[in-house]
């Protein structure tokens, strides 16, 4: 083409950034790799080819991990978490500040590969994901040096696995290595199938840095290799990022290990837009949520509600800015959309909206003929049971629907089995900060969207997973408080004697739901003795549809939640008057249940009820500093209902420990108190009925610890679970757990020390709140 | 209200209707929004996001060159200032590099004086198709007797001014007068007569991108034929977050009445690389029309020479340097 015929054309052109240094690096391992395991790579064996998905040639082989490649590495991260956890803060900060400094060094090399690896445009790898990488080992060299001081009583896990997805290789990998490292674990990382070369590369990269041996190791291979990572018992800790398929599995797989665990998994996430909003700069902002990275998002907003009565020109406006959108060689410079990462990929999204009844537009672009390509589509007409209105579609695809007031625009974007992201677009100050608490969301954008910074906590609600990555509270998913480990042994009901006096006069100690004294569904009741043989009473036995009533009575208190804390502490301190009041006749029932005088324990319950109270409204969020003109606001919200197991061996105090936090924090729940000693549970109604709490907001289910975890663990409206039972139900409370990926928080058979300083505070707090950081850019 | 009758007198590059206007909208201006951190996202990345290179950048900075109104406004322009500028206007590009690219004959897009200058630059600019746009009204501020601002657009007409650059009053946008500033955009719109007026809004004194795209709104409801950005002279002139609030409302303007109307940023824009983005945000936002000089313009003064230093690397593979270029 002549320069004249440019000129009156006026196309863009190839801008295509080069990749022989790229290619040279690839050279100089032979196109062949081996694992990083102990600071060296090793002999590469069994192999699979890792392609550039934009044109389908191999760019490397890689090795398939196998169980002893699994065990060689945890082996040697093990050998190196102790010299490693001791090192001073500062000297880890050392070297989480020079692994900072090295990505921005290696920066256009790790860009050109990840492009090339992933598929995503080259625009991205350079100017988002490797700028966000370098920003986290910085953000985390901080977060090293402040550790000692500013966390004392926490220790590292040990030695972390982490397995991670392909849309974002190396970002996902900084996310995990830089706060595992910081807080003094080692790491085992299992990168994603398609995409290991970054990994790869930083592997080097740490060699450069001098990290340690055995501090980072990286073992590729496919779904296999990152199973044999989860299951290994040497492993501490799993952090995993992926489908929320994986995610459950996960779940199970480390049921009852004692293994921590976070999870980053899918979503379906809404981007509402409202009447007022800024038109075309919500239409940008789709570009960025669901064009970005192909749509292989986990928080893409991939789910458009839009005010009913703009819908038909916010659509035509939509329309045309896809039909703007370039496709193309990912390394070209001029490129919005890139290559989806594989063909297997390609023929789920090509699948899943061929398969949709709804109006299809396809981007009106030109699309390379190889490659794998999808067109940015919008999917309108479609009802909220469609399944591409429910389902991630994980590709460029966007899905609309409209709604026509604020309270249902809530309604649609929750009516989702995810909470990872939102975005809400409008210029009305009032409306963005009244929806975004209401959404069931870890990250609300507003007017925005897609923001990360390591400052701010990212993460999920619901199936989207749990755990933070990020900020302070990212850095908490990486240690564990210090504390004494001693086993738990199991406190058994004492057995019917064969002579006792009947009690004086009969109490028929019933369940607490919703405010109301109701019997056991099943009808069945059995007798509580004193050590000493006394009768003391009958106790109802609960049983799943008492369960399902109680988890029915606490949804409808949920209210409870908007409450105010100094509204709360008002009624803590309430509960604590009344129960003071009655403290004798409590220490007395103590003493009967369990032949130790109740005094102490009555006398701990109440002021566990004032530090609750005092708590209600002091845990505060925080305005975290992130690089842009706005805030990014971490709130502490309520999980939702809780359900407790309460500890065995402290009947009243153990209760109180477990309600009171989550109360506090706005929670509704849903207790079992002491299976062998119910009794001073039960007597607590009168207190909590005189104590101004509303109804539904607890709910007491007397019964069998073993055979109420299990409609509890997998009660698909229970939002969190925790067990402090003797009787050990940790494993069978995790696996099923993995229904609705409830929280959960369970002791592992090991004891706490009820009446100390492990029995209340800023522990009990994280587990009854939810982080949800709200992104508010401002400026006129 | 008066209507207007578009032109007959067709500029040399014109091939659309003039902008006939339509009366003022409130209910539209009211609703219109701006999300200053929106806009300024998408302006910040719009450079990572879009590049040419090679012969399509030679082309893509030839054609900013036919698009640039070669301007001088300045307190200190004499007759010999002016007929020098007009000189560059006719020859932007040195000739052996126009021919080496195949661009002969290649002008800028207008030359932009003050009234007193428009008389010596159209006897300057005899034989071409170059128009003279003058800048009218009490430039830069806009502060003078209204009667004498309407006469001296007639004057700038009668000197042979094919395009008038007005200024509006930017104190009728800080108060909300909506009407006040369309009545005056119609009236000075009537003075032109068949010359194209180009309302400039004076972004850097509107405060606010909502200002900012009320303002465009109202001015083309009025009739305006192109939006521009600036004087030149306030602190802050032509911003890519600004020109996309501006060329938004373009687009939400043609939308409704399917009048195209044209955008000019001025001031602030002196590196061949900014070009290049204007034009891109240009092509993307609105399409191939609005990459043509009866709908876009720059307003520059500098532009042209790095332009032209680019384009010698271009052609010869060295960096250039500015006295090896003719001097506007």
């Amino acid at each position: 083409m002549t320069i004249k015929e440019i000129f009156d054309r006026m196309d863009y052109g190839p801008a295509p950034e080069g990749n022989a240094e790229v290619k040279a690096w690839l050279a100089k391992h032979g196109q062949t790799f081996g694992h990083f395991i102990d600071g060296g790579f090793t002999k590469p064996a069994a192999t699979f080819a890792t392609k550039n998905p934009a044109n389908g040639t191999d760019l490397a082989q890689i090795t398939q991990g196998t169980a002893q490649d699994i065990d060689a590495a945890v082996a040697a991260a093990r050998r190196a978490q102790p010299k490693w956890a001791r090192l001073p803060a500062h000297a880890r900060a050392k070297y989480l500040y020079a692994l900072a400094r090295l990505i921005q060094k290696h920066a256009r090399l790790l860009a050109v590969l990840e492009t090339m690896d992933n598929g995503k445009p080259i625009r991205e790898s350079r100017d988002i994901d490797v700028p966000l990488v370098a920003r986290h080992f910085y953000y985390h060299a901080g977060l090293a040096q402040l550790m000692d001081s500013e966390l004392p009583g926490h220790a590292p896990h040990g030695v972390c696995g982490a397995v991670i997805p392909w849309n974002f290789p190396l970002l996902m990998l900084a996310w995990k290595v830089a706060p595992a490292l910081a807080a003094g674990n080692t790491v085992v990382l299992k990168p994603a199938e398609y995409t290991p070369l970054t990994a790869l590369l930083f592997a080097e990269i740490t060699r450069e840095a001098g990290l340690p041996k055995g501090v980072l190791n990286i073992v590729t291979g496919d779904g296999d290799t990152g199973a044999a990572l989860v299951a290994h018992p040497g492993v501490d800790k799993i952090a995993f990022t992926g489908s929320t398929a994986v995610g459950k599995a996960i779940r199970r797989a480390t049921a009852g290990t004692g293994k921590a665990l976070t999870l980053e998994l899918g979503g379906k996430s809404p981007y509402i837009v409202f009447d007022d909003a800024d038109i075309d700069s919500a239409i940008e902002g789709l570009v960025d949520a669901i064009w970005f990275n192909q749509g292989q998002v986990c928080c893409a907003g991939s789910r458009l509600l839009v005010q009913e009565g703009i819908a038909p020109r916010f659509h035509e406006k939509l329309k045309r800015r896809m039909d703007g959108l370039r496709l193309g060689d990912p390394l070209d410079k001029c490129i919005d959309v890139g290559a989806v990462v594989d063909p297997i990929q390609l023929a789920t999204i090509t699948d899943m909206v061929n398969g949709s009844d709804g109006d299809i537009y396809h981007a009106d672009t030109p699309i390379p003929a190889q490659g794998c390509f999808y067109p940015p589509t919008l999917i309108t007409g479609l009802g909220t049971a469609s399944r591409l209105m429910q389902e991630e579609i994980f590709g460029p695809v966007l899905v609309s629907m409209t709604f026509r007031t604020p309270a249902e625009a809530v309604d649609l974007a929750n009516n989702t089995r995810y909470g990872l992201a939102a975005s809400v677009w409008t210029e009305n100050v009032n409306l963005a900060l009244d929806i975004a608490p209401k959404i069931k969301a870890g990250v609300v954008w507003v007017n925005a969207t897609n923001l990360f910074d390591a400052a701010a906590g990212f993460g999920g609600v619901r199936e989207s997973g749990f755990g933070r990555e990020g900020g302070w509270e990212g850095l908490m998913a990486y240690l564990k408080p210090v504390r004494s480990a001693k086993p738990l042994k199991p406190v058994a009901a004492i057995p019917e004697p064969r002579d006792f006096d009947p009690p004086t006069l009969d109490r028929t100690a019933k369940l607490f739901i919703g405010g109301k004294q109701a019997r056991p569904d099943g009808g069945y009741s059995r007798p509580v003795f004193s050590p000493k043989g006394k009768h003391l009473g009958h106790v109802g036995l609960g049983n799943r549809k008492d369960i399902r009533n109680a988890v029915e009575a606490a949804h409808a208190a949920k209210g409870w939640g908007k409450a105010t804390g100094h509204n709360r502490a008002q009624i803590l301190y309430y509960i604590a008057e009344n129960l003071s009041a009655r403290a004798t006749e409590f220490a007395a029932r103590i003493r009967d249940l369990t032949g130790r005088d109740g005094t102490a324990e009555v006398d701990a319950s109440i002021a566990r009820l004032f530090t609750y109270a005092a708590w209600s409204d002091k845990y505060d969020g925080q305005a975290k500093s992130v690089p842009i003109r706005g805030v990014a606001l971490a709130m502490n919200e309520p999980v939702g209902v809780i359900a407790a197991l309460c500890p065995d061996e402290a009947p009243l105090l153990g209760l109180i420990s477990t309600m009171a936090p989550a109360i506090a924090m706005g929670n509704t729940c849903v207790l079992v108190p002491s299976d062998p000693f119910p009794l001073a549970a039960t007597d607590l109604y009168q207190v909590l009925e005189t104590s101004d709490l509303p109804a539904g907001v607890v709910n007491i289910v007397t019964g069998s610890h073993a055979e109420l975890a299990k409609p509890l663990a997998g009660h698909m409206d229970v939002e969190a679970l925790w067990s402090f039972s003797s009787t050990d139900l940790s494993a069978l409370i995790e696996s099923e757990s993995a229904a609705n990926l409830k929280r959960t928080w369970v002791n592992n058979g090991r004891a706490r020390d009820w009446m100390g300083a492990e029995g209340e505070g800023r522990e009990f707090l994280r587990h009854a709140t939810a982080i949800k950081t709200i992104w508010v850019p401002y400026g006129e | 209200m008066q209507t207007l009758t578009p032109s007959k007198t067709q500029l040399p590059q014109v091939a659309h209707p003039r902008n006939p206007g339509m009366p003022l909208d409130l209910d539209w201006v009211a609703a219109v929004q701006a999300n200053t951190s929106a806009i300024e996202r998408r302006a910040a990345t719009l450079g990572g996001r879009r590049s040419v290179k090679k012969e399509f950048q030679a082309a893509w900075l030839l054609k900013a060159v036919s698009l640039i109104d070669l301007t001088t406004l300045s307190g200190d322009d004499t007759w010999g200032r002016v007929e020098r500028l007009c000189a560059k206007a006719r020859q932007p590009v040195a000739p052996w590099m126009l021919e080496k690219l195949g661009m002969e004959g290649l002008t800028t897009g207008a030359v932009c004086v003050y009234h007193d200058m428009v008389e010596t630059a159209v006897r300057a600019l005899e034989g071409t198709k170059i128009p003279v746009a003058a800048v009218s009204t009490g430039f830069p501020a806009g502060l003078s007797p209204f009667d004498l601002r309407i006469e001296e657009i007639r004057r700038s007409v009668a000197a042979g001014a094919q395009e008038i650059d007005i200024v509006i009053s930017r104190r009728h946008v800080l108060t909300g007068n909506w009407q006040a500033l369309y009545d005056e955009m119609r009236e000075m719109r009537d003075a032109c007569g068949n010359a194209h007026v180009k309302a400039i809004l004076a972004t850097g004194e509107l405060a606010t991108l909502r200002n900012v795209a009320r303002a465009s709104l109202v001015c083309m409801m009025a009739g305006a034929d192109f939006i521009k950005t600036s004087t030149g002279k306030e602190s802050v002139n032509a911003t890519l977050p600004v020109t996309l609030t501006m060329i938004r409302a373009i687009r939400d303007y043609q939308d409704r009445t399917g009048v195209k109307v044209g955008y000019k940023p001025a001031g602030g824009i002196a590196k061949a690389k900014d070009a290049l983005l204007y034009l891109a945000l240009m092509k993307d936002e609105l399409g191939h029309p609005w990459l043509q000089p009866d709908l876009f313009r720059f307003g520059a003064s500098s532009l042209l020479g790095d332009i032209e230093r680019q384009l010698e690397h271009y052609l010869t593979g060295h960096y250039s340097a500015a006295n090896r270029h003719a001097m506007g």
